[in-house]
């Protein structure tokens, strides 16, 4: 309970942080909806749906490392990460505290960007929605990992989608096979099966890329 | 308490602090000196564990748990209250009646008129106390104190001068600082970095 708590307490304070500042959302949501805004100007009519997934897995994607290029700025300024590292909570609280965060701005991003896809280009059904909230879960967990390596170096931006971008496209290929397969379901399953597994490893080595 | 010997720290090729002997006993009251980029941070941040050493052996006989550390930077967030960033330290220290020692600490160092603005509005002189209200606020066996008058005003440097007098002889405290003169009646243990 106690490391619930701890969680709880982390994101709540991510949230407030955000709330407050106005630094993340209001970006991830500018960019996702001018994203998709762009390609349906950009592409021809007669593309065929299979583009539009794709290109729809293009603006979550770049969207999500909009969000985590930024997700541990707040802890950067006043070195605040040595005050959560010293604390005597169980680290992985700080990485999954952080993942829970980013994956709000995410959802809240999409609620706003998945309406605008239909609305531009083709309906989703809800296969297609699971695979976009299975995959959320992935790049959030993942990325929260490689965020918090890529912001103890100094070229941060540059080194964020080197390390994220490989290990988004497992997503990406379960994402759009969700979306475009008469079987979607067992795409659904692989991302399920890359969720469970890439969430415990980034839970368990959270604290070997914050400590020496 | 704490013991090291030919404590050394390395990054990469550069050597941040040369072979350091140290022995503060329990209820001692350490000051460290020496010029910039002699190695006083990087000390500091040995002995709470936040870097390891190169070579040598130090031992801290204080769990994570009771080591209090005031940095060069506050280690709070900017966009948060006061309240509200010592409210979530107190939680992840797992401080017992919370919100009475919060208060106590923010009345103790004249920030209790300002509890409830953002930390980004404050000076650096309130940012500073703000720093020393979360180092101290889960009461630590072992202090750890970088440079602590630094930015603190005439009444901020009393209430510190007031803080550190109560607490020396009961806690192990560290002390890195330009001015060893003044907390020369407290200390116990000096070490020189060159």
């Amino acid at each position: 309970m106690t490391y619930l708590a701890d969680v709880a307490a982390l994101t709540r304070k991510d949230l407030r942080v955000e709330l407050r500042g106005r630094d993340t959302l209001p970006a991830m949501l500018l960019f996702v909806l001018s994203t998709l805004v762009v390609f349906h100007f950009a592409i021809p009519a007669d593309a065929g749906d299979n583009a539009a997934y794709g290109l729809l897995w293009v603006a979550i994607v770049f969207t999500a490392l909009l969000g985590l290029a930024r997700a541990w700025v707040p802890e950067q300024e006043h070195g605040v990460l040595d005050g959560l590292v010293l604390a005597p909570c169980d680290r992985s609280a700080i990485w999954l505290g952080k993942t829970l965060a980013t994956l709000t701005f995410l959802l809240a991003a999409q609620a706003v960007a998945l309406p605008a896809f239909v609305l531009f280009f083709e309906p989703l059904d809800a296969t297609a929605i699971a695979g976009v909230l299975l995959a959320d879960i992935g790049i959030c967990a993942v990325g929260s990992l490689m965020s918090a390596m890529a912001a103890a170096g100094r070229a941060r931006e540059v080194l964020l989608p080197l390390l994220v971008l490989p290990l988004a496209i497992p997503l990406i290929v379960g994402g759009v096979g969700a979306a475009v397969s008469e079987d979607g379901g067992r795409f659904l399953l692989f991302l399920l099966l890359y969720d469970a597994v890439f969430a415990v490893l980034s839970w368990a080595s959270f604290e070997y890329v914050v400590t020496e | 308490m704490i013991r090291g010997r030919g404590v050394e720290k390395r990054y990469g090729r550069k050597r941040a602090l040369r072979g350091v002997d140290l022995a503060v006993p329990r209820g001692g009251f350490a000051v460290i000196t020496g010029p910039n980029g002699s190695g006083k941070t990087t000390l500091l941040r040995l002995l709470v564990g936040l870097a390891l050493p190169t070579r040598g052996d130090l031992l801290v006989d204080a769990d994570r748990s009771r080591i209090g550390y005031l940095a060069h930077e506050p280690l709070v967030y900017r966009e948060l209250s006061a309240v509200e960033n010592l409210d979530l330290f107190g939680r992840l220290y797992r401080v017992p009646e919370r919100r009475e020692r919060i208060g106590m600490l923010l009345g103790r160092f004249a920030l209790w008129e300002a509890r409830n603005e953002r930390v980004s509005t404050y000076s650096r002189g309130m940012t500073q106390r703000l720093a020393l209200c979360r180092t101290l606020l889960h009461d630590p066996d072992l202090l750890v104190l970088d440079e602590p008058y630094s930015a603190l005003d005439a009444e901020g440097t009393a209430l510190l001068d007031e803080a550190l007098e109560t607490l020396a002889g009961q806690r192990t405290i560290v002390v890195a600082t330009h001015e060893p003169d003044r907390l020369a009646p407290l200390q116990t243990a000096s070490l020189g970095l060159a």
